[in-house]
């Protein structure tokens, strides 16, 4: 777990809120190895989301470094940030964000749209991935038709469709009650384990940190300890 | 699962409201097609007709009927073969049915429209029985008039001398068009003018119409030029124009039908834009979280941009496409009830000029979501920002 997955380097973001600057991460530096799995908590406001938007690629810094896989990503412009993101990075998000008009296999299959693969590889994929979060015999449902958990899981699918090395998960658990949160996160967990995924995930769930290798605490901007599970 | 299955997908997440939308997008394209048509018979006049023709009516009107004295003078212009007349009867067939009738001299007539096939025997008989009438081919299928039978009609504008509305003619030829052209237009009912200017109260001697038939080498603008310049400052002035250009005038009697056409389209079309872009932006509001997942995901602002405008492609297309063939086929139906009478045929200009609206209007209704949907910043998108 030596080589380094994720580098920030001396990161500071400002947003403009109206005519005001609010700086929500102070020169901050962060070092995440291939292969670990890292909860981000902190309150909120204490920047543990924009800290994972710059390291999905989602957002750029104001100034300093951000390397993701040993590419600096803080230079890119926005469409290659976007191939970056389409071949290096799954996401998974608090509220699942599935497309409401597709099964679950075709929200699955989505980002392999972006791929050259032929129909039949990607839905080989597909069933694969689905298999992994052991959804198999829910590939035609559509989301309405799924329980938040399941919802959940095809998402870890959709993430995992394109076999990213990084899984940046923002508050995967918050919509589910305790019991689908912890199988939840004993999927990431297998995930991290089994298959060398590198996990970054934000929580407010001390439990759902407990899954991770390590916990970093961030406040008004900045990281406090790192706690080892 | 394709990126067409997915504009398509999202193209029907509310199905009530693409089905409405849709439908209105036919309408406006059933619509379009009808009147595009529609305008095209009344700008085209007969492009069959050709310039051999001219049409002499008085300059003031063609309700203010010229003597048909001025026969021989027209006729001693360079460059005219022939000249006919006609005076319009307005005929009324049984109840209320109005038939195209016209009073003119057989023998002119028939030498100044050799368009009109008949046999020579009736031409004869037309020419030499007082009460005569031929009549056009449809119009003597359609009343189902033969040869030999006496025809009453009856004039509100023309009455006889004794002051009777009623009027008997024997019928003595049917006349055919040369070719399918022609054919269609053999719609009228022609009555011997000699019986007409003797029988009739207010009209001797006087005609709407002279139709002066040119000589081959007779050039039409120097011809018309010459003829109105003999009248001018008489008491009867006149107006000369080709045949194709009087049927274009007496059309635009009812109304410049092209600019009518045209404010009606303007109508149609605005009115599809505020829907259509309607239910675009309102697609594009609702789903802005899920906008952002596809850039999430790794799909560029183009992609993004590109799916949003494909589904405005694809409702305008649809819709369009579905609109002008049924406007198509009911244009051919109109045609065929009508037995070729009223052509309400959508051509291919018709459907290029169509499938340009299309693609126009999407553009017009898809492009500012499409850019809203490629301006959207993951970060304020996921937020809800």
């Amino acid at each position: 777990m030596s080589e380094s997955m994720v580098q920030i380097r001396s990161v500071t973001k400002t947003y403009e809120r109206g005519k005001q600057k609010v700086e929500v991460l102070h020169g901050l530096s962060l070092e995440i190895p291939k292969g670990d799995f890292v909860a981000l908590m902190g309150p909120s406001g204490s920047g543990k989301t924009t800290l994972l938007n710059l390291i999905g690629g989602l957002d750029q810094p104001t100034s300093g470094e951000v390397n993701v896989g040993g590419k600096r990503i803080d230079q890119l412009s926005s469409g290659q940030l976007a191939n970056w993101r389409a071949h290096n990075v799954g996401f998974v998000f608090q509220f699942y964000n599935l497309m409401p008009v597709l099964t679950a296999e075709a929200n699955v299959e989505l980002p392999l749209l972006l791929t050259r693969l032929p129909a039949a590889q990607r839905k080989k994929n597909v069933a694969v991935a689905l298999q992994v979060v052991g959804l198999s015999d829910r590939a035609r449902h559509k989301p309405k038709e799924l329980s938040g958990g399941q919802e959940q899981r095809v998402a870890i699918a959709r993430a995992l469709v394109s076999d990213p090395q990084l899984l940046v998960c923002d508050e995967p658990t918050g919509d589910l009650d305790r019991k689908t949160a912890d199988e939840i996160l004993g999927l990431l967990q297998v995930l991290n384990r089994e298959h060398g995924k590198t996990i970054v995930m934000v929580t407010h769930d001390p439990k759902a940190a407990e899954f991770a290798r390590r916990t970093l605490h961030l406040e008004k901007g900045q990281l406090l300890e790192q706690v080892a599970a | 699962m394709t990126k067409t299955g997915f504009i398509v997908a999202n193209l029907f997440r509310k199905k009530t409201r693409t089905i409405l939308t849709i439908l209105s997008v036919i309408m406006a394209f059933l619509l379009f097609g009808l009147l595009q048509s529609l305008n095209s018979i009344f700008s085209s006049g007969a492009d069959f007709i050709g310039a051999t023709r001219l049409m002499t009516q008085a300059r003031v009107s063609f309700t203010t009927p010229l003597p048909i004295g001025i026969v021989p003078k027209l006729e001693s212009v360079p460059g005219v073969a022939r000249v006919a007349y006609s005076q319009w009867f307005g005929g009324i067939w049984q109840t209320n049915t109005q038939v195209f009738t016209f009073a003119v001299d057989p023998t002119r007539y028939h030498d100044a429209y050799p368009e009109w096939v008949m046999p020579e025997e009736q031409w004869k008989s037309f020419a030499n029985t007082r009460t005569a009438m031929v009549a056009g081919k449809n119009v003597a299928d359609k009343y189902g008039w033969k040869v030999g039978q006496k025809i009453p009609l009856s004039s509100n504008i023309f009455p006889q001398k004794n002051g009777s509305k009623a009027w008997a003619f024997d019928l003595v030829g049917v006349f055919d068009g040369k070719d399918e052209n022609w054919k269609k237009q053999a719609n009228q009912v022609l009555i011997n003018y000699g019986y007409f200017s003797e029988a009739n109260q207010f009209v001797k001697d006087r005609a709407n119409f002279f139709i002066v038939k040119l000589t081959s080498d007779a050039d039409a603008a120097t011809v018309s030029k010459t003829i109105d310049g003999m009248f001018e400052n008489s008491p009867d002035e006149t107006k000369t124009q080709t045949e194709k250009d009087f049927n274009l005038s007496f059309v635009k009697q009812i109304g410049d039908i092209g600019l009518i056409v045209r404010w009606i389209l303007f109508a149609v079309f605005f009115t599809l834009l505020l829907v259509v872009g309607n239910t675009m932006a309102q697609s594009v509001r609702e789903r802005v979280p899920e906008l952002a997942v596809l850039k999430t995901l790794g799909f560029s602002d183009g992609s993004v941009l590109g799916f949003v405008l494909a589904e405005a492609v694809a409702l305008c297309l649809v819709g369009g496409v579905i609109g002008l063939l049924l406007a198509t086929l009911l244009g051919a139906a109109v045609e065929k009830g009508t037995g070729g009478q009223f052509q309400l045929t959508i051509n291919g200009l018709i459907w290029a000029i169509g499938i340009a609206t299309i693609l126009v209007m999407s553009v017009a209704v898809g492009l500012l979501p499409a850019l809203r949907a490629r301006r959207l910043k993951i970060v304020d998108a996921l937020a809800g920002r």
